[in-house]
């Protein structure tokens, strides 16, 4: 034991950091804060040293290259021993990473941590955000399939909207003119040195502050941040309600961080690790690329928004987010701290926290794409076509060969680009129906160029078996009036009738 | 003490030294953003486009649609299989053609073609287009994106060499969207 003390004093006699790291571990936190609410920015950074760890290993064995890399992925999962394991605990671990990251903004946005004098702190937190969500893109593209390819080409087609510059920022973005091998290498350069060095000094200076500045309190309803008087009143708190950092909250971080990294690992073995899905061959267009989890919900607010809207809302939308959570510690600096008395603030996470997860869920079965096997694989139910004529077994048959199934559900299968069509014929009476499909309209293309009167006739003729057992087909009322007798098939009987 | 306005030795010295590593600096900056910026001015003169062939005129019958691949003009020894790209041909007749990128117009995903409804449909949000490759439904702001071709010596060849984006398509392919 002495020994080990006389080396622990030769080094301290020159590196003298014991002093330092007591200072630092001993200092005083408000009692209140040794809470479980705390545990989250200290769990981002062991999930984040994870990352470090694991992505070192993986740099091991992946090659950088257009050509290579999905060789190599595909080595790390099936020939190198336990690289599926490496290769899920970095792929999970950025899952939770970003799952963290966010929880913690929410925390510290609840708990009005970012008020004065910690604004600067909440402002690297949030470049820190950004820098998460770039590790999690450019990772995304070094696990180089199918989706980091079309990925990139969907992240070049936004970029590429920037007014006058947009073309050159994607060559600057592509390193080329296309996605191809100096994509990935400056992608792989972003992702494990550009990015993780900022990551690293930013952690740093955020954990310095923490430091200097002192956790914030926990927030009493009534208590209000006031400029002149907040820090005095701290330091009065800390010392009076105060306990050393070291034991006496600390202990809450490490079960945390054990339980997180636990949880990482849990899931990697269990679900092993993310692709990568078919080969990076831009030649093989059956695929339909999807983002990570954590983009999903772009995914799908990039389906919604209008034509019009598109360019503008990618442009300005992200300016407006960034500009908002930068700027709020500077507009609500000071005052009330405690969500009890903030009901916008929650208000405001409830309402994120809802978009993103309805957005997310909408991308998780994209209800706005075509379903492009159903012509072929989802067949039409059989009581569609029981008891039915020849003619609009004839129209059911139109309807899958010409894909109106991709797009329109029966029974639940099929695409749901379109309205579902199990009661088309209660909605729409057959001169309706005649115009939809020839002229389209309401995000439907017109199918007039291609289809014979007879295809239409068919078509039609099956549309208008789709209602439920007792409820009539929509009908024109005046037509019983100008053609006489029931009317229900003429405008069909017309259209047959055309040379 | 000296006023204000003296500048000692040593202080002198700083002050050229800072100038000297600003000057070192600026020297060094010419070539570092010129190299970090090569695949942006490279490709201001239009250097990455050139013509390439799809294959003979008999490969596309009449009034179809069908898939070609190229390999892009412009390739970098480590590209693999992404220098090869994928495209429509419509074969209008005769020597009429269209050829249609493969990506999206709206953000890049491969649409696929659907002889029977006569459509290209997007996987991914949902964008559909017409034969001609004019926008039928869904977000795409504009028609397909179209090379230049000609058909020469019984071979059909398209200007191409970079990718299509909607930000890039006016300046890169020299066309106004198809109408309908």
């Amino acid at each position: 034991m002495r020994l080990i003390a006389q080396i622990g004093a030769w080094f301290d006699r020159r590196l003298q950091l014991a002093a330092p790291i007591r200072e630092v571990s001993e200092h005083p936190v408000p009692k209140n804060t040794a809470s479980w609410w705390y545990v989250f920015g200290s769990a981002a950074l062991v999930v984040f040293l994870l990352q470090l760890a694991t992505g070192i290993m993986l740099a091991l064995i992946y090659v950088p290259s257009a050509s290579e890399a999905w060789n190599s992925l595909q080595n790390l999962n099936h020939d190198v021993t336990l690289g599926w394991f490496i290769r899920a605990l970095h792929g999970w671990g950025s899952n939770f990473m970003v799952a963290i990251v966010l929880i913690h903004m929410v925390q510290v946005f609840l708990f009005g941590a970012f008020k004065f004098p910690r604004e600067l702190t909440w402002v690297i937190g949030v470049f820190l955000l950004l820098m998460t969500m770039g590790m999690a893109f450019t990772g995304q593209v070094l696990r180089f399939d199918q989706d980091a390819y079309w990925g990139l080409g969907i992240g070049a087609s936004i970029a590429s909207r920037v007014p006058l510059l947009g073309p050159a920022i994607v060559k600057l973005m592509l390193g080329g003119p296309i996605i191809a091998g100096a994509t990935l290498s400056r992608f792989f350069a972003l992702h494990v040195f550009v990015i993780p060095g900022m990551l690293i000094g930013f952690v740093g200076l955020h954990l310095l502050m923490v430091i200097k500045l002192g956790i914030n309190e926990w927030p009493m309803p009534g208590r209000l941040v006031k400029k002149a008087t907040y820090e005095h009143e701290y330091h009065e708190l800390t010392q009076k309600d105060g306990a050393p950092f070291v034991p006496y909250a600390v202990w809450k971080d490490l079960f945390f961080a054990a339980f997180v990294i636990l949880a990482v690992a849990a899931c990697a073995v269990y679900f092993g690790p993310f692709g990568p899905t078919g080969q990076p061959d831009p030649t093989i267009i059956q695929t339909a690329p999807k983002p990570d989890y954590f983009f999903l919900w772009l995914y799908a607010v990039l389906s919604f928004l209008p034509a019009s809207m598109e360019t503008p809302a990618l442009l300005i939308g992200p300016v407006i987010i960034i500009g908002a959570l930068l700027l709020l510690p500077f507009l609500s600096g000071e005052g009330e701290k405690s969500w009890r008395r903030r009901p916008i603030a929650v208000l405001t996470i409830l309402l994120v926290a809802v978009t993103l997860a309805t957005f997310t869920h909408l991308a998780g079965y994209t209800p706005w794409s075509p379903e492009m096997n159903a012509w072929s694989s989802d067949p039409i139910p059989v009581r569609f076509l029981q008891h039915r004529t020849a003619l609009e077994r004839q129209g059911a048959l139109v309807f899958q060969a010409k894909q109106c199934h991709n797009c329109h559900a029966l029974e639940g299968m099929g695409g749901q680009r379109g309205p579902a069509l199990d009661s088309v014929a209660v909605q729409l009476t057959p001169d309706q129906l005649i115009r939809q499909v020839i002229q389209g309209g309401g995000n439907m293309p017109a199918y007039g160029k291609n289809l014979t009167p007879a295809e239409t006739t068919a078509l039609v003729a099956f549309l208008q078996t789709l209602h439920p057992a007792g409820q009539a087909p929509a009908r024109d009322a005046s037509r019983a009036l100008a053609f006489g007798g029931s009317g229900q098939n003429s405008s069909a009987v017309r259209l047959s009738s055309r040379p | 003490m000296s006023t204000d306005k003296t500048i000692s030795r040593r202080g002198l010295f700083m002050k050229v030294g800072i100038l000297f590593n600003g000057l070192v600096v600026t020297a060094l900056a010419v070539p570092v953003v010129r190299f970090l910026l090569s695949s942006v001015m490279r490709g201001r003169a239009n250097r990455y486009l050139s013509w390439v062939s799809l294959g003979t005129i008999n490969q596309f019958p009449e009034g179809e649609t069908r898939l070609a691949t190229f390999r892009n003009p412009y390739v970098t020894p480590t590209d693999g299989k992404t220098a090869d790209t994928a495209c429509w041909v419509r074969r209008i007749g005769g020597e009429k053609f269209q050829v249609f990128a493969i990506n999206c117009a709206h953000l890049g995903c491969p649409v696929r073609w659907f002889p029977q409804s006569g459509l290209f449909m997007c996987p991914c949000h949902g964008g559909a287009y017409y034969q001609d490759g004019a926008r039928a439904s869904g977000p795409p702001e504009r028609g397909l994106f179209e090379y230049p071709y000609k058909v020469q010596n019984g071979l059909v060849t398209i200007q191409a060499g970079e990718l299509p984006t909607p930000g890039a398509s006016a300046a890169l392919l020299g066309e106004t969207p198809p109408c309908a």
